[in-house]
């Protein structure tokens, strides 16, 4: 598979969404939360508690939508400012409570509009990378299709990143560097090539610590045996002691 | 004929310009300066006088960060940190080699961030300036280690930090490594900020992408330069998403000023001594101590 075939795969309109992951592994026990207290409630995020294994998570996730109807009205996946402010005020909620928070990413970016620039994009993803960085609670960021530089990143300052095999995460959309290169937004798959997106040219680079087979029959085996690698994972991580914790998350981006 | 008839003859235009060139300097076209704004000439000398601010319009010319630093700290007072950093091409990404040497070439520096210890007025900080000229100011992993490494110095030795951003963004020739600074300084930020310790941005033109979005964006009081263009997505990037024209202003300081993003626009002339006024005001020896007259 090149890397552009990646591409195509994770922006696939049949690839399930976050939506999916929470339904397949939460079932019935999530209970969705809305709002960032501040502006609005930002369809783009989709976020709650849930329980793993008879404990309670915070779960957030950017939903892009499974339908055209869904994803006009989620945005595309693509965050306002009010949408990363609700996934951080979710996240201190389950500092507070010491749950540990997962994030499911799929999106193509944050969103670039008038309303997003007026309301602070650039602030509200700063404020997410700052208190993300100290948040006294274990936090594990799972990339299910599209991470979109910043937009993605505001959701992954965490302390294990994983991602599904076809999942891609770039500083840049390869549109974007494309035509930034060379004037030709067609050159796609030459520039998908160059910016080292997908799961395995992560791991090399060290960005990721796992990446998650696609099985053929994705929605029977994949969701299953996610559930039983997220609850050892929050296991683990729950018995560091936070200071420790928020250590070795620091050094975990310091090294870059 | 004698001589002081000279000045009756008609003379052609290269002749004038000998007779010119024999008594006065010769003065090259270059040292006039067309403002980007107004669009009237300014004498490069009035605009070095100025702070290179048109004296007609207060645009703020784009200055490079070594003029920066001299502006802004005290003579000689001024130590870098890590100047000699270089990047390197990490994902073998096409012709950043070749990006880099034309970048160190035009600013004469070996990346877009200078950082240092200095004395601003006589008080002791820590400052970083970005620079325009070197890849836009784009952030690269030498630029965000020398951010963080200036952030950990100033947390060891309880400084402030002060930061002139200017930037287009992440650096796309390094990719995702590009990304992971903004969570690196981040990381720094909030540690310096937990120590109880003071962090000023002053945000320039242009200000965008991935260092808005992370530690331009992270300071205790935020300033800026008046009219800089200030945002997350360029304004170009906005207009081609939602397909219609940006309002005047759009993206300005003092549009960030009026949405309650900013602090203050501060004229350049202005800068140093609001500097210092800031950093007077948070310095801990003030903190602790009652004076006679307060005592009870």
């Amino acid at each position: 598979m090149s890397a552009y075939d990646h591409v195509t795969a994770a922006r696939a309109n049949d690839r399930p969404t976050s939506v999916d992951y929470i339904r397949r592994i939460f079932g019935d026990s999530f209970f969705e939360l809305h709002g960032d207290r501040r502006f609005a409630d930002d369809k783009a995020v989709i976020g709650g508690i849930a329980e793993l294994k008879g404990k309670p998570v915070t779960v957030i996730g950017l939903e892009k939508g499974r339908n055209l109807k869904e994803r006009m009205d989620r945005n595309f996946g693509s965050a306002h400012p009010e949408g990363y402010r609700k996934a951080l005020r979710l996240m201190k909620q389950a500092e507070k409570f010491h749950r540990p928070v997962i994030c499911f990413v799929d999106t193509s970016g944050a969103y670039c509009g008038i309303g997003a620039e007026e309301r602070g994009q650039g602030q509200a993803i700063a404020e997410n990378l700052m208190e993300m960085m100290t948040l006294r609670t274990p936090i594990l960021s799972i990339f299910i299709g599209e991470g979109g530089s910043g937009g993605a990143l505001a959701l992954a300052v965490a302390d294990e990143v994983w991602m599904l095999e076809n999942a891609i995460y770039s500083v840049i959309s390869p549109e974007g560097c494309a035509s930034i290169l060379w004037k030709d937004s067609s050159k796609t798959a030459e520039a998908s090539e160059c910016l080292k997106l997908t799961a395995q040219d992560l791991f090399k680079l060290g960005v990721i610590e796992r990446i998650i087979r696609e099985p053929k029959d994705i929605e029977s085996r994949l969701f299953d045996s996610l559930k039983n690698l997220i609850a050892e994972t929050f296991e683990k991580k729950q018995a560091i002691d936070p200071e420790r914790l928020i250590e070795l998350r620091y050094n975990r981006f310091r090294k870059y | 004929m004698p001589d002081f008839f000279n000045f009756l003859k008609p003379k052609n235009e290269l002749e004038n310009q000998g007779a010119f060139a024999e008594n006065h300097p010769y003065i090259p076209e270059e040292l006039w300066i067309k403002c980007p704004v107004c669009k009237n000439a300014v004498l490069s000398s009035d605009l070095m006088d100025n702070h290179k601010v048109c004296p007609n319009c207060n645009y703020h010319f784009r200055i490079a960060a070594r003029q920066r630093v001299e502006m802004t700290v005290d003579e000689d007072s001024f130590r870098e940190m890590d100047a000699e950093m270089v990047s390197v091409n990490k994902i073998d990404f096409p012709d950043y080699e070749k990006k880099l040497k034309s970048a160190k070439l035009s600013s004469g520096e070996n990346e877009s961030v200078i950082t240092g210890t200095g004395k601003i007025c006589g008080e002791s900080t820590v400052i970083a300036v970005m620079n325009s000229q070197f890849m836009m100011g784009s952030m690269g992993t030498v630029t965000g280690e020398k951010i963080t490494r200036a952030f950990e110095y100033a947390t060891v030795h309880r400084l402030p930090v002060i930061i002139f951003t200017v930037s287009g963004g992440a650096r796309m020739q390094e990719g995702i490594l590009s990304l992971m600074q903004m969570a690196k300084t981040s990381g720094a930020v909030k540690r310096h900020s937990d120590a109880g310790l003071l962090y000023i941005t002053v945000l320039t033109d242009p200000t965008t992408g991935g260092v808005t979005a992370s530690f331009a964006m992270e300071g205790d009081i935020i300033l800026a330069e008046p009219k800089a263009l200030i945002g997350f997505a360029g304004p170009r990037v906005i207009e081609q998403t939602i397909r219609q024209k940006l309002p005047k202003d759009f993206q300005s300081a003092e549009f960030l000023l009026e949405k309650g993003f900013i602090d203050a626009v501060v004229q350049r002339k202005d800068m140093k001594e609001t500097l210092a006024k800031l950093i007077r005001l948070h310095t801990e020896t003030n903190s602790g101590e009652v004076s006679d007259d307060e005592r009870v």
